[in-house]
């Protein structure tokens, strides 16, 4: 139900309250960033965008986490797939 | 299960059945939506206008008529903001003019330049806008012979209207049509999607998104031409340049208008990082969206590599590729082979697309 | 981009759809509600469903806000809209949204000044560089969209801005999703969460859900490998006889969600004792309204609203489709009379809608698609 976009803080705008300048794939917005209870971001760090508002920050080892999980079943599945392979080469 | 199946079966006929109803315009009023290309366009057109002036000259509903060994065609511009990174009005009526008949396979002659212009309008607008037209007509090798000028009171339009149109002659046998297509055929994209419909709508401002994008607007002809000359005759089915509507909107056309399914393939069509970060913070499928500098190319499978080279050979079809083919089933429709691995339908467009936020 | 192209990968998706397969009981089938609109939209625009076996059905939930918009809202909307010296604004989705009386679009078409905006901070400027125009925000979303709709507010409060109001539609998740579990024809086995609601709500309001109706929910992330996890994660839940809240989409979603934002929330605005859901009817404390502290930037009170309801069509099975009884096609008017062109009802309005979902995307049978783009 809520379009929320990851981007990339490169800026944070001294001069307004509140705002940073995000980047996404390539294209900037500035972003208002008054929603990050106590978090402190700065240039590099990660966030969700939702219309015009940094919603939360991108914690980095539950991504990598997760996509290690990921990885873990991807691999399982090819090693699976080979022994499979293996054992009707020998049937064969 | 089975039962349950031939009742879905059955409402997806009904569907169908549907959506092959002749078009009936509903609303009372024009909107938006029925200028911008997708289904509320059509249904204007064939509604209103086709069954007015129905010939067979018109009935195709080519980007331009072929009338003996002529193409003829005509277009309007209204684009805002007037001058946008890449272009402004001028040169995106003349090139956009060139396309249609380009479209047609036809080498561009001879253009009209009509302008309904704005009271208070400054006159160094319409000197600059007359100069880009110039300079696209001469890059193109075309000549603007007749025009027409009219001013209307301050707030009855936008500062300035551009009305075209174009002629040019066929010469050769190949005689294109979105009723081409042929199972088996290939669909080739002479470019990367989207560059011109994303920079007007950051150009605006509105949405306060700042990108390197320029519009793609570009003369089509010299690549049409270096095409045509590549493939065996008979061999390039269709040409259409992605406007309003985007390759989707094009894509469907074509699949209608042939009787056959479009396969594309996701991750092959090209799109800039740009347009691509755009449409994911606006919401937006990069596949709607417009280009004036783009066309879609339908050819044979046995011409589809020489086709590739030809357009590889000139610098607007540079990053060309080969997105997909034509199949026989499901006739009118275009799938989407998905980057995931999933497919989908891709329909053709209602309305504008407009950013969304859910 | 970063965070996204990782959660696409093919290779993946297939590994983790053979677990999924290796998971289901032979002869059972389960159902599973993603409640966001969101992931409606992730699963038909990846073609997610390619990867799932037949056993396991997704159901399309309420999440989707312009869908359970009433008309009668609208129609308000379109009123104040019509107003001398107001600029209605809005987001994108909100303008083809049909009332009794036609859409924003139509509106607009008809003479009243409606601008669509890209957020509400957006609207306020429109406020501010238009000292003598009355500048509404028509606000709608779940708990994801509040938040920035109240900074909105007190930005305007702390600057000033007199002619900039809200006419607040925000409306809450929970008290949907308890409807839902309410329906004495529920027939799910598990929740796809909304990952995006959670952001601000975190996961602890889901609780009741395993513990009072014995279902597994986990909250998801947008991405096609989110959903397909979380798929995995309900299955896991049920092979093993659990009924837990479970979060899979962490690196976004926090287990207790943003303070700051419900703070905001909570200063601007208050519950309503009932709001009227298209397709579900009316539902208690599931909307949000402004409270009496902010009625400068109320638009409910600035102008006088009709306030009129208008009765869904009673051909329309949207809240039969929406609690996931009916699929989509099996309602009496689903793509004959009710089409996206011309919606009738809830579920067709918007393309993160389940009708038009699978109007637009799945008209044709899952196996001739797939007969078609075999190579």
């Amino acid at each position: 139900m809520c379009l929320g976009i990851p981007g990339e803080i490169v800026e944070i705008l001294n001069d307004h309250p509140d705002l940073a300048m995000v980047a996404v794939s390539g294209v900037r917005r500035a972003i208002n960033i008054g929603l990050l209870e106590n978090e402190t971001v700065a240039p590099g760090d990660w966030i969700l965008i939702h219309v015009g508002f940094a919603l939360s920050k991108i914690d980095e080892t539950e991504a990598k986490a997760a996509l290690d999980f990921l990885e873990s079943i991807g691999q399982a599945y090819d090693d699976e797939i080979a022994a499979l392979r293996e054992s009707m080469i020998e049937q064969g | 299960m089975t039962g349950d199946t031939g009742l879905e079966e059955q409402v997806l006929e009904r569907i169908e059945r549907a959506r092959r109803r002749k078009a009936r315009v509903r609303e009372e009023h024009i909107t938006l939506a029925h200028g911008a290309g997708g289904k509320a366009t059509h249904t204007l057109i064939e509604g209103v206008f086709l069954e007015s002036f129905r010939n067979p000259a018109l009935e195709p509903l080519e980007d331009g008529a072929v009338i003996d060994e002529m193409a003829f065609t005509t277009d309007s511009f209204v684009v805002t903001p007037l001058f946008f990174p890449g272009g402004d009005i001028g040169d995106l009526a003349v090139n956009g003019t060139i396309n249609d008949l380009a479209m047609c396979g036809a080498r561009p002659r001879y253009l009209s330049a009509g302008f309904i212009l704005e009271e208070g309008f400054p006159i160094a607008h319409l000197r600059r806008i007359a100069a880009s037209m110039a300079a696209a007509a001469e890059a193109a090798g075309v000549h603007i012979v007749t025009g027409d000028t009219k001013v209307v009171e301050r707030g009855k339009a936008d500062g300035c209207y551009v009305v075209t149109a174009g002629v040019g002659t066929l010469e050769r046998p190949t005689r294109l049509s979105a009723a081409a297509a042929q199972p088996g055929d290939a669909v080739i994209v002479s470019g990367p999607i989207g560059e011109h419909g994303i920079t007007i709508m950051l150009a605006r401002g509105e949405l306060d998104i700042q990108a390197d994008l320029t519009s793609d607007t570009a003369p089509l002809n010299e690549l049409t031409a270096r095409l045509l000359d590549a493939c065996a005759d008979g061999d390039v089915r269709c040409l259409r340049d992605a406007t309003r509507g985007g390759v989707a909107t094009v894509l469907n056309e074509i699949a209608e208008a042939s009787k056959a399914a479009i396969i594309v393939n996701e991750d092959i069509i090209p799109v800039r990082p740009d347009v691509r970060g755009a449409c994911e913070l606006l919401g937006i499928d990069p596949l709607y969206v417009a280009c004036e500098g783009r066309m879609i190319a339908i050819v044979a499978q046995a011409s589809a590599e020489a086709a590739l080279t030809a357009l590889h050979s000139h610098p607007l079809g540079r990053e060309a590729a080969i997105v997909g083919r034509v199949n026989d089933d499901p006739p009118g429709l275009v799938l989407l082979k998905t980057a995931f691995g999933g497919t989908r339908i891709v329909d053709m467009l209602v309305g504008d697309p407009l950013p969304r936020i859910c | 981009m970063r965070f996204v192209d990782e959660y696409r990968d093919a290779d993946t998706a297939r590994a983790l759809a053979a677990r999924i397969t290796a998971l289901c009981e032979p002869g059972r089938a389960y159902k599973f509600m993603e409640v966001c609109g969101g992931h409606t939209h992730t699963i038909y625009k990846h073609g997610l469903e390619d990867y799932l076996p037949q056993a396991v059905t997704l159901v399309h939930g309420p999440g989707c806000p312009v869908c359970v918009i009433p008309m009668g809202r609208v129609d308000d909307a379109i009123h104040i809209a019509s107003q001398p010296d107001v600029i209605m604004t809005s987001f994108g989705d909100m303008m083809r949204v049909p009332g009794g009386t036609g859409s924003f679009l139509d509106a607009k078409a008809r003479g009243a000044d409606i601008r669509m905006v890209y957020s509400p901070l957006d609207a306020l400027k429109i406020a501010k560089q238009n000292p003598s125009k009355r500048v509404v925000f028509m606000a709608i979303g779940f708990e994801t969209t509040a938040p920035s709709t109240a900074m909105t507010v007190l930005r305007a409060k702390a600057d000033g801005v007199d002619n900039f109001s809200v006419f607040c539609n925000h409306v809450t998740i929970i008290p949907a999703i308890k409807a839902i579990l309410d329906s004495p024809d529920l027939r799910l086995d598990g929740f796809i969460g909304p990952g995006h609601v959670s952001t601000v709500i975190g996961c602890r309001p889901y609780r009741f859900i395993a513990r009072d109706y014995r279902k597994p929910i986990v909250v998801a992330g947008f991405e096609p490998l989110d959903i397909l996890q979380s798929v995995h994660q309900l299955l896991t839940q049920l092979a093993q006889d659990r009924c837990e809240v479970e979060n899979q989409y962490a690196r976004v979603v926090p287990w207790d969600g943003n303070p700051k934002a419900l703070a905001a929330i909570s200063e601007v605005m208050e519950l309503r004792p009932h709001f009227e859901w298209r397709g579900l009817g009316f539902i208690s404390q599931s909307a949000l309204r402004m409270s009496a502290a902010y009625a400068r930037h109320d638009a409910e009170r600035i102008f006088r609203i009709p306030g009129g309801r208008v009765a869904d069509p009673t051909s329309c099975q949207c809240g039969e489709v929406l609690k996931g009884v009916l699929k989509p096609w099996e309602c009496k008017v689903f793509g004959t009379a009710c089409t996206p062109e011309t919606p009738i009802g809830t579920c067709m309005v918007s393309s993160e809608g389940a009708c038009a979902a699978y109007y637009n995307f799945g008209r044709f049978s899952r196996e001739r698609v797939k007969e078609a783009t075999r190579q």
